[in-house]
């Protein structure tokens, strides 16, 4: 769209501006226009199904369903600074779910944080990113809600420390973070990259995890803020090429990595395989480029230092290195290499970002832990760490700092005080 | 997703499975050991060569939270069926060598005991014999039940006590949980102790099935029929 010649742009991005609206306004509507002319049962079961899609791009049954529970059934905790939320059942039954909402409420409460009461929702909820959607995707989406089976489950309450139990504190949060609205329109971005925008940082709230939150657990705007942890998992920041960015990949390589889960010889695991599993492999196409393409031209930025500070002493590190490299050499180089080179599906160590950057508790979660990626229809049977149980916090911090600083790699080390963070 | 498993057994026998199952199998096999199980020592059981049905079952009740374990929880955590049913097949057909077997217990009662009720089980507490289901050789019986050979004499006992105490959950209708209600704890102790001691049948293989005439219904070997 954007020609080369300088004149053009104008009347270009205008007519970009069109199409893209004409998109909006027309994208997944035909559904809602049907109805009006001829069917209205193909029109509401339309609805449904474009709203089962859309809610799989926002993840909602991620949050809203404990490890083995009835989908959308709620009862998982989500352990935070301010205490334990747990996710409310949200299937249509009218006890314990919200079968009784009405579509505004639904609405209230996924564009503006509000439950059916008028109370606030707490910002557990990703609705300030929610908030960037549109009224009929949100509608779609409970439409679908409504459709499925309803489940009676009661859930337990949250625990939250003082005194963040106190809701009515929410509306103040609500009053100082929170702006609710849609996205203005960029000029000079074309349609694939406002879809991907809408995806990106809508629906699919990638920055709530992918973005350190500030003291009072607002996700933080500056582009050079860390990621977050969750589940004791650093979710990296997707500004930074040296961490999640993928400003350095092609649409086509970023869009297949999202969906597939694995790319350049790295795959997603911990809670992101989650997100991979539940979600993202469910992208349509168009959608998973659109994503691809916009998240290529976030902004790039030097991420500040975490809270993470690892300072051993050169002896100490000279002592872990010697440690690390036994230890590698006997438990982790047949399968990634004498010189970190990785194998056939097997993840390379030797320039890896996910090994060099800067917060380091994905590796050590890996190593302690193991973990295989998200099988996916692009990865179907991926290979898998196994979880060394066997070492203590020395042995980890070893390996770690070796594999950190060996063939090229030069990140700063891991000590075992760090490892207690 | 519980039921998820149910629907999808049709269709898992369509793609077929990488060539090198091995390689991806290494984050398995580096504590469900290709060169066998050290019976005398660890908590890990024996899960080469049983019946694939049986394996698929268990990594759908670990992936589904039906089965507790950490570790196994986190690592089938986000497999599809498909990879699921890939790996069943791939244990189902891996003969490492068996270990030996452990000693076998000291006193006397105990052992009568564990012979007693792995034979011919016990008729006045309505347990029905291990042999009954588990196969003449206690080898298994294909395609949804295990072999009760090779395995520790603690990781026995701690399944059984975990099916007693709500942490084990088989599909409805749970027959060992039914039945390990009936037993006392000495009963699973006898019985650990007696399995882990027997010498190994000359065929190692698991029966061909199902079982005739079983004593009680079992949602686990009722489902899913391969």
């Amino acid at each position: 769209m954007s020609g080369g010649v300088r004149l053009w742009i104008v009347p270009a991005v205008l007519l970009a501006v069109a199409v893209v609206v004409t998109a909006m306004l027309t994208n997944g509507r035909d559904g809602d226009r049907a109805e009006g002319y001829g069917d209205t049962r193909t029109a509401a079961a339309d609805r449904v199904e474009r709203g089962k899609y859309l809610a799989r791009v926002g993840n909602c049954s991620g949050c809203h369903t404990e490890p083995g529970g009835e989908p959308l059934a709620g009862g998982l905790a989500l352990e935070t600074d301010f205490g334990t939320f747990r996710t409310p059942n949200i299937t249509p039954d009218t006890a314990t779910g919200i079968g009784d909402w009405s579509p505004e409420q639904f609405r209230a409460a996924m564009l503006r944080g509000q439950r059916a009461d008028g109370s606030p929702l707490y910002p557990a909820c990703p609705y300030p990113s929610f908030t960037h959607a549109r009224a009929e995707d949100i509608d779609a989406i409970h439409a679908w809600i409504q459709s499925v089976d309803p489940v009676e489950h009661e859930t337990r309450g949250h625990d939250l420390d003082f005194p963040y139990g106190v809701r009515a504190l929410v509306n103040a949060w609500q009053w100082a973070f929170f702006e609710p609205g849609r996205l203005e329109d960029q000029d000079g971005r074309d349609g694939q990259w406002h879809r991907g925008r809408y995806l990106v940082e809508g629906l699919g709230h990638c920055n709530e995890c992918h973005r350190d939150r500030g003291t009072f657990g607002a996700v933080r705007q500056a582009s050079d803020a860390p990621g977050g942890m969750i589940h004791g998992w650093y979710a990296p920041s997707l500004n930074s090429p040296d961490e999640a960015g993928l400003q350095r990949w092609s649409t086509t390589e970023a869009a297949d990595f999202l969906r597939s889960g694995e790319g350049r010889d790295m795959a997603m695991v911990g809670p992101m395989a989650g997100v991979v599993f539940d979600s993202l492999q469910h992208l349509r196409t168009d959608d998973a480029r659109a994503m691809a393409e916009y998240l290529r031209t976030l902004p790039t930025a030097e991420i500040e230092a975490s809270g993470y500070r690892a300072r051993p002493s050169p002896e100490t590190v000279e002592a872990m290195m010697e440690r690390g490299e036994a230890l590698y050499s006997r438990d982790c180089a047949d399968c990634h290499g004498e010189s970190g080179k990785g194998d056939d599906g097997v993840g390379a160590l030797a320039g890896n970002r996910a090994v060099t950057m800067q917060n380091p508790a994905n590796i050590v979660r890996m190593i302690r832990r193991g973990g295989f990626p998200a099988s996916t229809p692009g990865n179907p049977y991926p290979h898998g760490m196994p979880p060394f149980q066997g070492y203590g916090d020395r042995d980890i911090a070893a390996v770690a700092t070796y594999i950190r600083q060996s063939w090229g790699n030069d990140a700063p080390p891991v000590s075992t005080i760090g490892l207690a963070e | 997703m519980a039921l998820l498993g149910l629907l999808a057994w049709p269709v898992l026998a369509a793609p077929a499975a990488p060539a090198d199952m091995a390689e991806r199998m290494r984050a398995c096999t580096a504590c469900h050991g290709s060169e066998g199980i050290r019976i005398d020592e660890g908590y890990v059981p024996r899960i080469e060569g049983k019946p694939a049905g049986y394996l698929f079952n268990q990594l759908v009740n670990f992936r589904e939270h039906r089965r507790t374990h950490a570790t196994m929880n986190h690592l089938v955590a986000w497999m599809s069926d498909e990879y699921l049913a890939a790996i069943a097949d791939w244990f189902a057909g891996q003969e490492p060598p068996y270990p030996e077997p452990a000693e076998a217990p000291e006193r006397e009662a105990l052992r009568e005991r564990g012979a007693q009720l792995v034979r011919s089980g016990d008729p006045d507490r309505d347990i029905p014999a291990c042999q009954a289901c588990h196969g003449e050789r206690l080898a298994g019986v294909r395609p949804n039940t295990p072999g009760l050979i090779g395995l520790p004499e603690h990781y026995i006992a701690a399944q059984l006590g975990a099916w007693r105490i709500g942490r084990r959950e088989a599909a409805q209708p749970d027959c060992m949980a039914a039945i390990v209600e009936r037993m006392s704890e000495r009963d699973v102790e006898a019985v650990s102790a007696w399995l882990a001691s027997r010498a190994l049948p000359d065929d190692t293989r698991p029966a061909a099935g199902p079982v005739e005439d079983p004593p009680m219904r079992c949602g686990s070997v009722e489902r899913p029929a391969s």
